[in-house]
């Protein structure tokens, strides 16, 4: 037998629920039946774990990754990765992908009428260093229209993908940029219950970070599922 | 005080660029019974998703998961980490090919029966969906402790994986996200 040291539960206020009615796909896409509460044992206090050696050069800078610049307004984005307790995630995959400035993502099956640019795909990827911090490098996504309701725009934003330490504390967010008008009228961003929660979405411009003469930043702190407890590890 | 949990967003559907996929099975001289699971992801309707994104997380043979805090005493297999991510094609399909890991340690004594941990991921998904794979033909299976939680054979059956006859190996197992055959999901 192996009792490990559980993750706490999420507070239900700061996740979305499966079924929003404002986001019409989730209807039939949402479990009718609750969810089965899982203890966690070792299937679950576990996962994948990456090392630096996956990450290539430019995987981290989004402007690099062609013989060209891309179109756009260029920005830092940086944060650091912690648990609730404020205790750093080291060595945590990030993994983020976006459209381009004019609003189109690179993929096939984005029929929006707005240009590709050729010096952009807008997917990246990098790992914290030893305190929890990231950097990407990219250009400012835009807005682009989305077939939810009439005249629905997405507010401006940049996936992410984290993995954590265990299976339970995966997670695949988007982040928001400030003063965006779309924020209010967009349901997957107002999926979220708790008004905090939400506004933790949204980046920060952060002077500190810019680069002279070259870029603006903000700064995207993330929080991933922590325990009380400090497991054993012989 | 505690730091406020970043919220769950969906992964939309145009993740197939940012996000690679990666084959559990990294090479075929990993030891263990080799299996193939192959099925479809349904929505309410009986549609097939056919923008849906699978993670599969895994022990390895020895029921030993890469990571240090398994504590068990079995070895790890180099090579492979048990993690994997498919994308289902465009009628809904999906194939997983991989080893059938072995039992792992419960809380209390005894194991859990071989099975593989799924988070699943979508456009009107708007957080993973956690679900877990077991094998219909395991004598384990039945004594499940997880299995266990579940009310009732018909809620249990849906995370089992069937045999194929004929084919040794080769499994069928569905996901279905609403409705009557609706495949149980975990709050982990």
């Amino acid at each position: 037998m192996t009792k490990p040291t559980a993750y706490n539960r999420e507070a239900s206020e700061t996740q979305p629920p499966l079924n929003h009615p404002g986001y019409g796909s989730t209807a039939e896409r949402s479990p009718g039946k609750p969810l089965v509460l899982l203890p966690h044992s070792l299937s679950e206090i576990t996962g994948p774990l990456y090392g630096q050696d996956s990450i290539g050069p430019n995987d981290h800078d989004l402007t690099r990754q062609h013989d060209g610049e891309p179109i756009g307004q260029r920005i830092i984005v940086a944060g650091k990765v912690t648990d609730e307790n404020g205790r750093p995630v080291p060595d945590a995959l990030i993994e983020i992908w976006q459209c381009n400035a004019a609003g189109r993502y690179i993929h096939e099956i984005d029929q929006h009428d707005a240009p590709l640019d050729p010096n952009f795909t807008g997917a990246g990827r990098c790992v914290t260093d030893g305190e929890g911090n990231y950097r990407f490098i990219t250009i400012e996504p835009g807005a682009y229209p989305w077939g939810n309701h009439h005249n629905a725009w997405r507010p401006k934003h940049i996936h992410f993908s984290l993995f954590g330490n265990a299976f339970v504390t995966r997670l695949i967010t988007q982040m928001y940029f400030p003063g965006d008008p779309l924020l209010e009228l967009d349901p997957i961003y107002l999926s979220v219950p708790d008004a905090k929660a939400r506004e933790g979405l949204v980046c920060a411009f952060d002077l500190e970070n810019t680069v002279p003469g070259h870029a603006l930043a903000y700064r995207f702190d993330i929080v991933l599922r922590g325990r009380d407890q400090t497991p054993m590890v012989g | 005080m505690k730091k406020i949990l970043t919220s769950s967003q969906t992964v939309g559907p145009f993740f197939h660029f940012g996000l690679k996929p990666i084959a559990v099975l990294s090479s075929e001289d990993i030891p263990g019974e080799k299996i193939t699971i192959t099925g479809a992801v349904l929505d309410g309707t009986g549609a097939r998703v056919n923008d849906a994104m699978i993670e599969i997380w895994q022990a390895n043979s020895r029921g030993k998961y890469d990571h240090p805090e398994d504590q068990q005493d079995r070895q790890t297999t180099p090579g492979f980490t048990g993690f994997g991510r498919v994308f289902v094609n465009g009628d809904g399909g999906f194939e997983i090919k991989t080893i059938k890991p072995g039992p792992v340690d419960w809380l209390e004594p005894g194991q859990q029966a071989p099975h593989i941990n799924i988070s699943l991921f979508a456009r009107g998904v708007l957080r993973r969906m956690a679900t877990r794979i077991y094998f219909a033909d395991d004598p384990a299976t039945g004594g499940d402790p997880v299995l266990n939680l579940i009310d009732g054979p018909g809620r249990r059956n849906t995370l089992l994986a069937q045999p194929v006859d004929g084919r040794p190996g080769a499994y069928t197992w569905n996901i279905v996200l609403k409705g009557e055959q609706e495949t149980v999901f975990f709050e982990v």
